[in-house]
């Protein structure tokens, strides 16, 4: 230890926890039963402009109106956008390290308007492609999370 | 009708990647002192404080409480703001406001963070929501290399182009006694150095930093009366947008005809206030909020300094280096410091300093006209422009 560090004092937050409960809301709820129940997208119509939020919200921020027609929506779409993540870092909801490399996209499913960050099946930015087809892998056990997507399956490779 | 406001004070202190010498007050002390001290003033003067940093960055909360002996607002009316990376923008857009309404005359601003205090990429992720984004998302590099990849999809721009703007702003620093780096990087260093998230790689990337701004807004009277040339405002502007991490990457946008819609919009709005028809031409030197080197290209075309996909020839023209037509960040930026609730609000007083003609070596000559931006979260944007000549109007 330096002198500097010797003399200057710090203290970390140690492992003391401070819990929260978040609520989904009716239409996120719904959301994440679906996705943990019967592996399906769901997503809600706004009645003015037409556009398919997904995951559902309650307004449609440009008309400003309630949305309230759920629709279902696919589990397969196409990448928007992507990078390879390769930094460590811990990620906040664990207090682990988020295991790195891995893909990950902005994917537009079909039947929505909205896009969906998540994990790519895919580590080498040389295999993916603006367009190409993905298709959502389930994990086994599922708990009404986004976790229960484990990642989205690249259907093809150029 | 707003009332006519100035900047008439400026404080910073040194930008440096860790500060275990002193608390989060103790370095506020240090900028608001030497503003107040630059506006020939002492905190008796100040009539109201606005104060920002991110919360979540340091663990601890409620800076307008109990930074009140070091800002110098005991006792006054203190506003807190925290609006992720623009949190220094916002600061100094909400002092303007309180003067230009003609409430008060003299009103310190003040931006600051030690991000040193905690994992910034774990404290940016619990900004957003717990259900959609935070399980996914992975902070600020990750989200800006998605940005990357469109941008070099949709244009046909390169690594090699982002990696201009990273020695650009890097060999700027170098005259700038306040910056955190000081490096001299090569277009090769950059494009060797390692991938964080594909494209964006190290030498892409702004630092951590620990840092604190302090800025002295004035009344049109209580600046003429100031020792220091005042820095007019000119007019400001912003625009929020999204709700999700997921939704800056929607291309209706785009479709629609925006190509970075919150950027595009305050800089419409505010060019037309100012009259701005011609950036490029009629402002002189740009203060903008890079997080990283892709943003000095796409930026440039949002601001209206070029076309769309002409950001990396305008940057490659050197026309925003030193000596070119506009220069964009003689201070290095935040490529080169990122203190994030001080970086908005340090874009600020760089411009200050060189309205005043006070920039140092980093000086632009005879600066007119100065711009300065503050970029956070799901891509929204804070524009503010500064002039030597006191503005006509003053434009809400
Ligand atoms: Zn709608």
């Amino acid at each position: 230890m330096n002198e500097e560090k010797k003399q200057l004092i710090t203290v970390e937050s140690g492992e003391a926890e401070q819990p929260f409960r978040w609520s989904a809301g009716i239409y996120g709820s719904k959301f994440l039963t679906e996705l943990r129940d019967n592996k399906r997208f769901v997503g809600i119509r706004c009645p003015r402009c037409g556009k398919v939020y997904m995951p559902p919200r309650r307004v449609c921020g440009p008309c400003f109106v309630e949305l309230t027609e759920l629709v279902p929506v696919s589990d397969e779409g196409g990448i928007i956008t992507y990078t390879v993540v390769s930094f460590g870092f811990v990620d906040p909801a664990t207090g682990k390290q988020k295991p790195v490399p891995y893909g990950y996209a902005a994917i537009k499913l079909d039947g929505a308007d909205t896009y969906l960050l998540h994990f790519l099946d895919e580590t080498d930015p040389a295999k993916i492609r603006v367009g190409a087809r993905v298709k959502a892998v389930f994990e086994e056990e599922r708990t009404g999370s986004m976790l229960d997507i484990r990642y989205f399956q690249l259907l093809e490779r150029p | 009708m707003g009332k006519r406001v100035a900047v008439v004070g400026v404080g910073m202190t040194k930008q440096r990647s860790s500060r275990p010498d002193v608390n989060g007050q103790e370095l506020i002390n240090e900028a608001v002192r030497m503003a107040l001290d630059d506006a020939g003033m002492t905190r008796r003067d100040i009539d109201a404080v606005v104060i920002g940093n991110m919360d979540h960055f340091e663990g601890i909360n409620y800076v307008d409480t109990w930074s009140v002996d070091g800002s110098g607002a005991l006792m006054k009316p203190i506003m807190k703001l925290t609006t992720g990376g623009t949190t220094g923008s916002t600061v100094a857009m909400a002092a303007y406001y309180h003067v230009a309404s003609g409430l008060f005359d003299r009103v310190l601003a003040i931006g600051w963070e030690k991000n040193s205090e905690s994992d910034t990429t774990g404290a940016i992720i619990t900004a957003f929501d717990p259900f959609w984004d935070r399980p996914i998302f992975a902070g600020a590099v990750a989200g800006l290399a998605l940005e990357a990849t469109q941008y070099m999809h949709l244009t046909g721009a390169t690594e090699e182009d982002a990696a201009y703007v990273a020695v650009r702003d890097r060999t700027h620093a170098l005259n700038n006694p306040y910056a955190h780096l000081h490096i001299n990087l090569t277009i090769d260093d950059v494009l060797k150095s390692p991938y964080l998230s594909w494209p964006v790689k190290m030498g892409d990337m702004c630092p951590r930093t620990d840092g604190a701004c302090a800025v002295v807004f004035a009344s049109e009277n209580a600046a003429e009366d100031s020792p220091q040339k005042p820095a007019w405002v000119l007019g400001v502007a912003d625009r929020h947008l999204w709700a999700y991490t997921s939704d800056p990457y929607v291309n209706q946008a785009i479709e629609n005809g925006w190509w970075f819609p919150a950027m595009e919009w305050s800089a419409r709005e505010l060019y037309d206030k100012v009259g701005i028809t011609d950036p490029l031409e009629q402002i002189d030197v740009a203060e903008l909020y890079l997080p990283y080197s892709f943003a000095g290209l796409r930026y440039m075309e949002a601001l209206g300094f070029c076309g769309r996909g002409e950001g990396p020839a305008l940057v490659r023209s050197g026309a925003t280096d030193m000596g070119g037509k506009c220069p964009v960040n003689p201070s290095g930026g935040p490529l080169c410091s990122n203190a994030i609730g001080a970086t908005g609000l340090i874009r600020v007083a760089e411009c200050a300093w060189q309205i005043q003609g006070r920039a140092g070596d980093r000086q632009v000559p005879e600066v007119k006209v100065a711009l300065a931006t503050g970029f956070g979260g799901c891509f929204w944007s804070d524009i503010l422009l500064f002039g030597a000549e006191k503005p006509e109007k003053v434009r809400g």
